[in-house]
């Protein structure tokens, strides 16, 4: 129960000391309005000029971008000094007479000195607008000797990117170029950092570590006077490179996979099946994205996009294969694990089969006989294929292919125009075509043709995780990119002896007698692999072209078959795995395998070098 | 005949006795933040002023509702309401987001919610709470104020290894108001001046460089390695740029300069003093004035102690915020985060200012009500 007469104490006290706090509130409010009073009504105009001139400027310079190392520390994409002409327009007493005069020293176009006039009215006067930024030597020297006539235009010796090795890591680094109005609008750092000049990443790692490799812009604080000189420096703050990023990638291996796809279409990417790091990445034609940095020319430009053979996409990554017979260790693999077919099981391959009403041809035309698994594996028999994809149905199979990596990104979101491929199920074509499946259509994804569509990178994983004994592992191609997922090294079967079956048959296919790829097998156990072929149709063969059966030579050349081969090696201890497409390359057997035997000597004897690096973090001597 | 002791008021009752004075002068200050967000955006409807608007346009309602909340219900919540911004502030130390090196937010995706600003409202309530019945002769007991200590310190030290130096210094002084009109003996509160005096050396070992640089900056403005004094002169060159009428809506010249990290939130008095001039921050500073006076009007009326200890101590800690922050502007303070309340850009300090906003007018409504 409350006391009445404690109450009246209580508030008695309470009102007293709000009482204090209320004088000290009304104290502090008047102090506050007579500070403000003394800095708009008395010093006013004190602060009206300063903001007036707006003495304090600010100029960032833009930051040194960090740099891509390959595995054993080399640079890849590095930063070179280029000599740039700036122009600040509030600085500049008469402008057009100052770019007359520029345009005369510098020999400029038309068409710069328009731009030039443009950009004006564009920037805020105190902008910095890069009137060049790549003087040569002879240009840099004739425009410092009339520099002290010219005010408002300085010379400065400027950092940007350069590619040592040209067209040899177009695809996985991408390439920079000007920061423009949508980079700035889509990217925060970019947004933060921008001064113009600057250099931001348009595709490749180049646009995916962009935080990392923008770096703290050098910022420089000084008083002008009200015609804009610069009276002195107040302050600077430094900045700071960005981040270096070390590559999982051999550039000695992937110059030679570029060499290997001189002249052609296709790609080759190469990994290692523990650790899931990307060896090589190439793919063909490429372009020298140095042309990039300043602005490409308008020819240049064009070759480059007119090109058919489309040197801008990444074909690792972005372009989608039908795999053809390199399916077939995945059908294989899913008919022993949903124990459809035993090992024993066989098949008689008379060249075509009747089926529904259609007839399903064997690449062989006269057959191969009786073929069991280990046999279909070796020669590529269709028609065992056909059969048993048939008796295990397109769902089951669908699910062993997405296991595997098949119908996924394989880099998640690394790379923005990576592709997911397709795995077809009876589901999927319900909602994409909205018609029931067709058992024809499972025969025909059993051997890598109809709907499925995969990428190369794809390939290279699937082949991986069979090599490794049929555990997931996450490909990366950053050195300290960490994966820790919960399902890596889970078991990717469900017996362990069906990936043996699995390895024994691919293997057969490269080193038996009869097998697709025997021609390119290497005998030395050091560097024997195990591969499997593939030939996957670009257009349905009619049947007068199955008669005239030609040579790819006298076929036209965007009607060729892609060749494919994906492999693993060496045997006795699997390391790497790759897969190789060469668009339009006849078959696999021909064009793609013996690219491998070559390529796999080269792996296997930097295998020693790459083990070495990986435990030495002191690269340079 | 109205009756003073009835405990079911009819609406009419409630309506007439509403707060109208105070409820205009909210939602004055928030349209005049959106504008001033709009002005700081530069002119255009970007991120801030769309987000602004959204935020307040849903929390003025809210606390339209809540203020209608018998008072007897949020004296019932106090400790409750305590308790749970207590565990979010432990949740955001363990799983909150973090932000430029500070774990301060709990990402509820429409909004990242800042405990520690629900925090300020959450003392002062629970405090009044407990002060509320309290007899006089007992206010001076060790367990008291041990009790009362503890209350304040626990989320203070929370807050601090956030770290949040000026939300932790504003909660800790929210509490402490409390305890002063319950008439804690002055000699207490110059102990624990020396005391915190004393204490002094280790707290700065708690800070970040970049808080030490902050201080010494403004101990001597020419120190200024980094440019936080930088950011003072031209907060000043903006303010006094103003003059006495203001450059005009949307003609301010310095927010292009860039020059303020912290634009929206913390230096948005900079930008609204540069438009509209020695006048128009006159203006605001009157308006956060009629608004403390009517909280303390509530106060000075409400029968219980609740809602008088709760009204002033809300009244002080509007009044700590408004201060603290145009001081720091002004270059009289150093730039500890502090925002200005509803025109800060802030979804969780908005937030808790209209919370207590609500408790203030469902105190006025019920002034009558005693809660025993």
């Amino acid at each position: 129960m409350f006391n009445i007469s404690d109450n009246v104490t209580k508030v008695n006290l309470i009102n007293r000391r709000l009482f204090i706090v209320t004088a000290a509130k009304i104290l502090v409010f008047l102090g506050l309005s007579t500070r403000l009073y003394s800095l708009q009504v008395k010093d006013k105009n004190k602060y009206l000029t300063l903001s007036d001139k707006n003495r304090i400027r600010e100029s960032k310079l833009p930051p040194i971008r960090g740099e891509f190392l390959d595995y054993f520390g080399k640079t890849i994409a590095g930063n070179n000094e280029v000599y740039q002409l700036h122009l600040i327009p509030e600085q500049v007493e008469n402008f057009r007479y100052v770019s007359l005069r520029l345009k005369n020293i510098l020999n400029m176009s038309e068409r710069q000195f328009q731009r030039l006039l443009k950009k004006k009215n564009e920037v805020k006067p105190w902008d910095t607008i890069v009137v060049s930024d790549n003087l040569t030597w002879e240009q840099f020297s004739r425009v410092n000797s009339y520099l002290y006539e010219l005010t408002g235009v300085k010379s400065v010796l400027s950092i940007t990117r350069i590619y040592p090795h040209k067209e040899d890591f177009t695809h996985v680094l991408g390439y920079v170029s000007q920061a423009n109005e949508k980079d700035v609008l889509e990217n925060e750092d970019i947004k933060k950092k921008f001064v113009p000049g600057l250099r931001v990443g348009k595709t490749g790692l180049e646009k995916a570590f962009e935080k990392e490799l923008l770096g703290e812009n050098d910022i420089q604080r000084f008083e002008v006077n009200a015609y804009g000189k610069k009276i002195n420096q107040i302050e600077l703050q430094k900045g700071s490179k960005g981040k270096n990023i070390r590559l999982t990638i051999d550039t000695e291996i992937q110059k030679y996979c570029g060499e290997l796809l001189k002249d052609r279409a296709g790609s080759i990417c190469v990994m290692d099946i523990y650790t899931g790091e990307i060896i090589a990445m190439q793919s063909a034609p490429s372009f020298d994205p140095n042309l990039f940095l300043f602005g490409i020319n308008q020819d240049d430009w064009q070759l480059i996009r007119n090109n058919p053979l489309k040197p801008l996409v990444n074909k690792t990554i972005s372009g989608k294969y039908s795999p053809g017979s390199t399916i077939k260790p995945i059908v294989a693999l899913s008919a022993l694990e949903n124990k459809i077919v035993s090992p024993q099981f066989t098949v008689k391959c008379e060249g075509k089969t009747e089926m529904y009403g259609q007839t399903y041809h064997c690449w062989k035309k006269k057959g191969h006989g009786f073929v069991s698994l280990k046999n279909a594996m070796k020669q590529s028999c269709d028609t065992y294929f056909y059969e048993i994809a048939r008796r295990l149905g397109v769902d089951r199979l669908s699910e062993t292919a997405k296991k595997f990596g098949l119908g996924e990104r394989v880099f998640e979101n690394l790379f923005f125009n990576e592709k997911k491929g397709l795995v077809p199920n009876t589901q999927w074509k319900k909602k994409a075509l909205g018609s029931g499946w067709l058992l024809g259509e499972t025969m025909i994804t059993g051997i890598g043709q109809g709907y499925i569509q995969t990428t190369p990178i794809q390939l290279c994983l699937m082949t991986a995780q069979i090599a490794n004994g049929g555990y997931k592992i996450y490909p990366k191609i950053t050195v300290d990119t960490e994966t820790n997922f919960l399902d890596k090294y889970e078991p990717l079967f469900t017996e362990k002896k069906n990936i043996k079956i699995i390895q024994d048959s691919i293997f057969s296919s490269t080193n038996e007698v009869m097998g697709t790829s025997y021609s390119s097998r290497i005998n030395d156990p050091k560097y024997r692999f195990a591969g499997k072929t593939g030939t996957a149709q670009v257009k349905r063969i009619t049947a007068e072209e199955r008669e005239l059966d030609l040579k790819t030579s006298e076929i036209p050349y965007e009607q060729r078959d892609h060749a494919l081969y994906v492999a693993y090696g060496p045997t006795e201890n699997p390391r790497y795995a790759l897969s190789i497409i060469i668009e339009h390359g006849g078959s696999g057997g021909t064009t793609a395998a013996p690219m491998a035997k070559k390529l796999f000597k080269l792996i296997i004897d930097r295998h020693k070098l790459r083990e070495e690096a990986k435990d030495n973090k002191f690269l340079d001597i | 005949m109205k009756n003073n002791f009835s405990q079911n008021t009819s609406i009419f009752q409630k309506l007439r006795d509403y707060d109208y004075v105070l409820l205009m002068s909210i939602l004055i200050l928030g349209v005049i933040s959106i504008f001033a967000m709009y002005s700081t955006d530069g002119g255009e409807i970007l991120f801030h002023t769309k987000s602004h608007f959204v935020k307040f346009s849903i929390f003025f309602p809210m606390m339209l509702i809540l203020s209608f909340v018998n008072i007897k219900f949020w004296h019932a919540g106090s400790y409750f309401f305590y308790v749970i911004i207590l565990g979010l502030l432990i949740w955001v130390a363990l799983y909150g987001v973090q932000a430029s090196g500070s774990k301060r937010w709990i990402n509820l995706y429409f909004l990242n919610l800042q405990p520690s600003e629900l925090m300020k409202i959450a003392v002062i309530l629970c405090l009044a709470k407990y002060f509320h019945r309290i007899r006089t002769e007992r206010i001076n007991h060790f367990s008291t104020i041990l009790v009362s200590l503890t209350i304040i310190i626990v989320p203070t030290i929370l807050v601090i290894t956030q770290p949040d130096l000026g939300t932790s210094i504003l909660i800790s002084l929210s509490g402490l108001i409390i305890l002063w009109l319950s008439g804690l003996r002055i000699k207490y509160f110059v102990y624990s001046f020396i005391l915190f005096l004393i204490s002094l050396p280790f707290a700065i070992s708690f800070l970040k460089p970049y808080q030490k640089l902050r201080i010494l900056t403004f101990i001597d403005p020419d120190r200024d390695p980094l440019g936080s004094g930088y950011q003072i002169i031209q907060s000043k060159i903006a303010v006094g740029s103003g003059g006495l009428t203001g450059k005009g809506f949307l003609k301010g010249t310095q927010s292009y300069l860039d020059f303020l990290p912290e634009k929206h939130t913390d230096f948005i008095f900079t930008l609204f003093s540069e438009e509209f001039g020695f006048l128009g921050s006159m203006l605001l500073l009157l308006l956060y004035g009629l608004i403390i006076y009517r909280i303390i009007r509530t106060g000075l009326i409400s029968r219980s102690f609740f809602s008088r200890l709760f009204c002033f101590g809300f009244a002080f800690a509007i009044f700590l915020y408004v201060s603290i922050n145009m001081s720091m502007v002004l270059g009289l303070l150093p730039i500890v985060g502090s925002p200005l309340p509803i025109m800060s850009y802030g979804g969780s300090s908005l937030l808790a200012t209209m919370i207590g906003f609500s408790i203030v007018l469902s105190a006025k409504i019920n002034h009558n009500q005693n809660i025993s």
